[in-house]
């Protein structure tokens, strides 16, 4: 009853957002008002359409109904009721099913703002929301249904939506389950905060294609959907630093990142997004670089569909990626049309898209954005083309080739590295014109700082000189960009007679996403501190002890307590727990536990490392195995993680960051960042 | 002369992107074998880094804890898609290789904590290089079983 009405109202919802697009265009070419009006409420209404259908999955996944094959799969008896309601997402139909209710979301909001001004945009806005809607609605329709049920036919049982002849409801006694390592708070937020990003990334794109199809090409459209952009950032970038805490505290291999080629398709469009949220300012401040800006969320948008699919086509072999699918084709043939499409537009409007001033000095802020952007896009390179290089060997040569984490780490290294060095001297730069002096100007007090604390890391604590790089540009970094602050404040001070603080905040508040940016950097600076100390300086140990028995590593000494074993008969899950005392130098530190928890209906191990956390290391120690009849012996494997912890501290503060920064201004109308420096060195736009 | 300077800029790291791209495969390129593959290489592959893939059957897992060494044997499965699509499935496939004796096989040892996946019908995924011994020393396990994640028909069927 329930699944016959979910999805009829999913096949309602998928007739309204076509109805919608088809009455934007037509509204849109015979200039009819009341039309568009139309496909815009038809818009708004796929909102609470698409509620109603996932209420009814959810109250499928929450009352045990295992007779629809989707709440088979992705839950079982034993599972709490929150994990029944996240299991929403946790399979292929259901989180199509929530990409598509992601979407109406933001399209609803979007609907819903001020149109005054820019009423021309919108019918173009609702047809490229429409279409991507279009296209996961019938995704869910045609060939992933998640209220598809079990039938009997001939002692044989077939999923399928509708009732075979002669075919009987066939209800399991109890579900599947969802994976044990994916029962995690991490695992449970991490999969929406990817698709919140993924999602919010179609608004810009479909103003930008507005923008392309009306013509209306200055920089409406990027002011429009600038703080849409940050949003999209902030959740992807949010997404995958919880994708890593998982992997870290879950997965029991003492690392966050390991170049997987799912995790590469999510870091894909973080990457152009990035070089997007940079490369606005540019055409915001001096009216350059419209193509490219264009081809950057046209790209963004692309990759977003092309991560959604990469981790459902089996196409790649990877940890993430979910069975084999019939839908794999019809993504790569709808990334291929919309990709085309696009680029089209581009071409047909590039004439009005040409720049509006040159751009002069090498070192001028908008040539080293430009720098910034060629940056990223050739990280994006090295990840595009280390993801598609099995594929083109085997193509080329017959031979299947892969490439694995050192090769992104030696190739992305550097190109990291010069961004940390931008990053230090790019807000130094001014609009329009720099010169070497006046950068050196800026920069030498926070180089020779920078020196200072290399020459103290190179006596006390590594004499590494990859390492000994990556400290020094990220002091460089921190000490520009707290220079940078400081300067602002005493400007500020001096001028307005403020004292200290009032100064700091007032500046920040004017100018929230110059601000907003530098504590971002900032952030980027204390996470690679961590990714640095976990990626030279992590130290292992193992081994296999007896009660009292000791383990010496980094400076720590690990002494084996005792073991425990039982059963949670109501979780179904046994735990084994080891109980060790830590100790640094002789100081007692106090008790870490690692355990392992055993699924009894997966039949699956979890290991769970027992963590003590600093901000100079963390101990990570897992329990590997034990001797089963007496509880005599057990293995341990012990990592140091020297610096991690700044990865998770930096995580947080850029959140922080993102946040201030994308943060309503008081007033919308006076927005600070057109009243600054490079006003009156650019020439009006037609439309402004 | 302003556009030469901006393209020479461009020119620079574009050679430079290639460079790193170029280098950095020849040096870590990984050769994706199966387990036919790797025995019809035979002896010249010994050293090489390779990746190798197969199921692995479940009662040639052993765990030796005190040297976290850990050994098991794979059984060979097709490395594309579209015949594992052909065949069932990978859930069916990796079934039908542990349990045919015919298939071509190779040991594995690992040197770390047992995977949490490990497990009978897993696929292994492995980078390392193929011993002199003839075995396949692993320094990457990945492991993926099919089963847990999705499967469209329950085992009850089987009881009707």
């Amino acid at each position: 009853m329930f699944a016959e009405f979910g999805y009829g109202v999913l096949l309602v919802s998928f007739i309204v957002a076509i109805y919608s697009g088809v009455a934007a265009v037509y509204g849109a070419v015979n200039k009819s008002a009341p039309l568009v009006e139309s496909a815009r409420r038809a818009m708004l209404l796929t909102f609470p359409l698409i509620s109603i259908a996932a209420a009814a999955l959810i109250y499928l996944l929450v009352t045990n109904r295992y007779e629809v094959a989707f709440v088979y799969e992705v839950t079982s008896r034993s599972m709490p009721t929150y994990l029944k309601i996240t299991a929403w997402w946790g399979g292929q139909a259901g989180s199509l099913v929530f990409w598509s209710w992601l979407l109406a979301v933001f399209t609803s909001a979007v609907t819903l703002r001020k149109w005054d001004r820019d009423i021309e945009f919108l019918p173009w806005v609702i047809m490229v929301s429409a279409i991507t809607l279009t296209f996961f609605l019938g995704m869910s329709i045609f060939f992933e249904n998640p209220f598809a049920r079990f039938w009997l036919v001939d002692g044989n049982v077939l999923p399928s939506m509708f009732a075979p002849a002669n075919a009987t409801v066939f209800t399991p006694q109890d579900g599947q389950g969802l994976n044990p390592l994916l029962r995690h708070p991490g695992m449970v937020i991490h999969p929406p905060m990817l698709y919140l990003g993924f999602v919010s990334f179609v608004i810009p794109y479909a103003f930008a294609m507005a923008a392309l199809i009306t013509g209306r090409t200055d920089d409406r459209w990027i002011r429009i959907t600038r703080r849409w952009s940050l949003w999209a950032w902030l959740f992807l970038s949010f997404g995958l630093v919880l994708g890593g805490r998982w992997a870290y505290d879950v997965l029991g291999w003492g690392g966050y990142w390991g170049w997987d080629p799912v995790e590469i398709a999510a870091f894909m469009p973080w990457l152009t997004g990035t070089a997007f949220l940079h490369s606005v300012m540019i055409q915001e401040k001096r009216g350059l670089l419209k193509h490219w800006n264009m081809i950057l969320v046209i790209l963004t948008y692309a990759l977003v569909i092309f991560g959604t699919f990469l981790t459902r086509s089996g196409v790649l072999s990877s940890v993430h990626a979910f069975a084999n699918s019939p839908i794999g084709p019809f993504f790569m043939g709808f990334v291929t049309l919309t990709l085309v499409a696009s680029v089209a537009l581009v071409i047909w409007r590039w004439p009005i898209l040409r720049s509006e001033t040159e751009m002069k000095s090498m070192l001028s802020r908008e040539a080293l954005f430009l720098l910034n952007n060629l940056l990223f896009m050739s990280i994006l390179v090295v990840c595009f083309w280390g993801v598609i290089f099995p594929l083109i060997s085997e193509l080329f040569t017959g031979a299947k080739v892969t490439v694995g984490p050192p090769f992104y780490e030696r190739a992305t290294a550097p190109l990291f590295s010069s961004l940390l060095f931008l990053m230090a001297v790019a807000p130094l730069s001014a609009w329009g014109h720099s010169t070497l002096q006046t950068l050196g100007k800026a920069i030498w007090k926070s180089t020779v700082a920078a020196l200072v604390v290399t020459v103290a890391f190179y006596f006390t604590y590594t004499q590494n000189i990859g390492a000994l790089v990556g400290f020094f540009l990220i002091a460089l970094v921190l000490f520009a960009t707290v220079h940078e602050f400081w300067r602002g404040t005493r400007a500020r001070q001096k001028a307005q007679g403020e004292n200290f603080l009032t100064a700091l905040s007032r500046l920040m508040e004017r100018n929230r996403r110059r601000y907003g940016g530098y504590i971002i950097h900032i952030s980027m600076a204390l996470m690679a501190i961590g990714i640095l100390g976990i990626e030279i300086f992590q130290k292992e140990t193992q081994g296999t002890l007896a009660a009292g028995e000791q383990l010496n590593i980094a400076g720590y000494t690990v002494e084996y307590r005792e073991l425990a074993s039982w059963d949670n008969q109501g979780e179904g899950v046994n735990y084994t727990r080891a109980v060790v005392d830590v100790y640094e130098n002789g100081i007692y530190l106090g008790q870490l536990n690692p355990r392992i928890d055993y699924y009894f209906d997966s039949q699956q191990n979890m290991t769970i490392p027992g963590q003590r956390s600093t901000l100079r290391d963390d101990l990570y120690i897992l329990l590997v195995d034990w001797q089963p009849v007496s509880t005599i012996g057990a293995t341990f494997k012990i990592y140091v993680n020297p610096l991690v912890n700044w990865l998770w501290i930096g995580s947080l503060l850029f959140l922080a960051g993102v946040i201030f920064a994308a943060w309503p201004d008081r007033d919308p109308s006076e927005e600070p960042a057109r009243r600054s420096v490079a006003r009156d060195s650019r020439q009006p736009s037609a439309a402004d | 002369m302003k556009i030469n300077k901006f393209f020479l800029g461009g020119a620079f790291i574009l050679a430079a992107v290639v460079y790193l791209i170029a280098s950095s495969t020849q040096a870590n390129a990984e050769y994706f074998l199966t387990v036919d593959e790797l025995n019809a290489e035979g002896a010249s592959a010994v050293g090489k880094s390779l990746r190798l893939s197969g199921a692995v059957i479940a009662d040639t897992i052993q765990y030796d804890a005190a040297t976290l060494t850990l050994t098991f044997e794979i059984a060979h499965v097709s490395g594309d898609n579209k015949e594992i699509e052909a065949q069932g499935g990978l859930a069916e496939v990796l079934y039908q290789a542990v349990n045919d004796p015919s298939r071509q096989r190779i040991r594995v040892v690992y040197v770390g904590p047992k995977p949490d996946l490990l497990r009978g019908e897993a696929q292994a995924i492995m980078t390392g290089k193929l011993g002199e011994d003839g075995i396949f020393h692993a320094e990457e396990l990945l492991l993926k079983c099919p089963t847990r994640y999705e499967e469209a028909v329950p085992e009850q069927a089987s009881n009707n």
